[in-house]
């Protein structure tokens, strides 16, 4: 069944110079959004750009700061907001970060933004704009606090896959392998799921499935819910560190990309996916963890007996983080300096990359498999100057949230 | 006859000047008729594709952002055409408005180096001034030679 449309406005500058506006276009058609520009007089272009009072240059952003204030008064009616502009120009950059506060403290407009260039395809913003029409269109599955019945929530990342079977609010059983074949796993860990429950098929009442196999191993478990990342890990953090009212952020640093999620309520207010790098994502711990000759889980407790202040490091790229971890264990680092200083520069690269674009509200939540890495989570404490709050079963996020967003579809519920 | 630049080039105003003056005015509708004239690729609105911000690198660097490098791909081989140009500074929205102003503060130094005729005016602040600029605006394309 197709779902409702969701009228999306965009606010943007140079993607239609840039070769990208039918990218943008085909990808809120693939979640049945609909991408409009709002109309403006142009008495009131000028009037609203003038009260906003961010002074900048370029036409096409005094006209993107005219249609949100346009917006978030409801002089014009949309269900989302999609903010885009050219990558590496500040001052888009300073209207896209304004613009995005601006409509989330005022509104209850869902928004994303994103910096985008010539190379920017649909299927880059896909997630994202499936994360938008989500928020706009589930905002009541998406309040729900407690999982009902028995259910099944399947997360088929690009490192992982996870599986959690909860029953009455419990989670009964989970099971977890490194992806390859993204069915074979997936079937994998949901037999290992329903092994430790005890339970089996049958006795499943719905399921929910997330990640970047979604749709794929939703189709295969005939998937009651299949829904992105974004929302489904946010809804499982606030979850499960018991956080479901208020304010939040979550922080996810998965196998290929990192996810910084401003939380309201359990519904994600704005959000950033992406990093320029894997040397910012999990990868890059686990290369890291190969080269110093540890397991991944080991890698953690090593880093928090080093000091990584004492290795010059910097992840901003894959390779060149790779190469002074190599240069930094031949000038004879020690193992425990060079895990914590991977550590921190991971952490580093997403605090500079992702985290300025979200107003970090506290409590501060890091989830998925990362965040069992105990190294990470200090450096992150420490950048953020806040206790991050890891929950349990913290790596089980997506089909925690998963599992917990399928019970609404139990019938009779 | 002269080729002449129009900045704002969007400036339907300016291009029909020039065309009174029996010039023809090298403006964005010109560049984009030929892009959205051109078969055998979509990419709407403007037909400009993501190869076009790669054409751009001739006037900008990598590191500028792509919207500026499409931009100059469209009015980079106009200004190269260009015989003569006019440039008005501030102009209102309403006459002429190119959205992005790091593209605008490129093309107006490309007209600034080359050694052709040029106008280089203030948009007028009222009634008065605006006689001036018309008046200005005339006596220049009618300095370029051809129809009067």
């Amino acid at each position: 069944m197709t779902p409702p449309a969701v009228r999306i406005a965009q606010l943007s500058c140079g993607p239609e110079y840039s070769g990208i506006q039918q990218e943008i276009d085909e990808a809120a058609r693939a979640v049945n959004g609909e991408i409009f520009h709002p109309d403006l007089a142009l008495k009131s272009i000028q009037k609203d750009f003038d009260a906003f009072g961010l002074n900048v240059r370029s036409p096409d952003l005094r006209l993107a700061i005219a249609r949100a204030r346009a917006l978030v008064e409801g002089r014009i009616d949309a269900d989302a907001i999609f903010i885009a502009t050219c990558f590496r120009c500040a001052e888009a950059a300073i209207v896209r970060n304004e613009l995005r506060r601006y409509i989330h403290e005022h509104s209850r407009l869902p928004v994303v933004s994103y910096s985008f260039t010539e190379r920017t395809t649909a299927g880059t913003l896909l997630t994202r704009m499936e994360a938008l029409t989500t928020i706009a269109r589930r905002r009541a599955l998406l309040a729900r606090e407690e999982q009902t019945g028995i259910t099944l929530g399947v997360d088929s990342g690009s490192a992982t896959t996870k599986a959690v079977v909860m029953r009455e609010n419990k989670i009964v059983g989970t099971g977890w392998e490194p992806t390859t074949e993204v069915l074979k796993s997936a079937n994998s860990v949901v037999a290992k799921a329903l092994a430790e429950a005890g339970l089996t098929r049958d006795d499943i009442e719905a399921v929910g499935t997330t990640g970047y196999g979604r749709f794929l191993v939703g189709k295969e478990l005939n998937a009651d819910l299949i829904q992105e990342e974004l929302t489904v890990n946010s809804k499982g953090a606030v979850y499960l560190a018991d956080r479901q009212h208020g304010t939040a952020t979550v922080i996810d640093i998965g196998g290929m990309d990192n996810k910084a999620i401003a939380v309201q309520d359990g519904i994600p207010g704005t959000f950033t996916m992406g990093g320029i790098c894997a040397g910012a994502s999990g990868r890059f711990l686990e290369m890291t963890s190969k080269r110093l000759g540890v397991e991944i889980t080991e890698l953690g407790p090593l880093a928090m007996k080093g000091f990584g202040a004492n290795v010059p490091m910097n992840s901003y790229c894959i390779v060149f983080g790779t190469q002074s971890l190599v240069n930094a264990l031949a000038a004879g680092s020690s193992r425990e300096d060079v895990a914590a200083a991977a550590c921190h520069s991971v952490a580093e690269q997403v605090f500079e990359q992702q985290l300025q674009e979200v107003d970090i509200k506290e409590p501060v939540i890091m989830v998925g498999g990362t965040s069992l890495i105990e190294g990470l989570v200090f450096a992150m404490g420490e950048l953020l100057q806040t206790k991050i709050v890891v929950p349990h079963h913290s790596q089980y996020i997506g089909s925690v949230g998963s599992a917990l967003l399928a019970s609404g579809f139990i019938k009779d519920d | 006859m002269a080729k002449v630049f129009i900045y704002p080039s969007t400036s339907l105003i300016l291009a029909d000047l020039v065309m009174r003056y029996g010039h023809t005015p090298l403006s964005s509708a010109v560049a984009i008729r030929e892009h959205i004239q051109t078969a055998g690729f979509e990419s709407a609105p403007l037909q400009i594709s993501p190869e076009d911000p790669k054409k751009g690198l001739k006037w900008a660097a990598v590191e500028v952002p792509s919207g500026v490098r499409g931009r100059m791909a469209l009015y980079g081989p106009m200004i190269a055409e260009a015989e003569a140009a006019i440039i008005i500074n501030d102009a209102d929205l309403a006459f002429g408005c190119m959205g992005c102003a790091r593209t605008n503060e490129l093309i107006v130094f490309l007209l600034r180096q080359k050694e052709i005729p040029k106008l280089d005016l203030n948009y007028p602040a009222g009634e008065e001034e605006g006689v001036k600029f018309v008046a200005a605006i005339k006596k220049f394309l009618s300095g370029l030679g051809g129809r009067p």
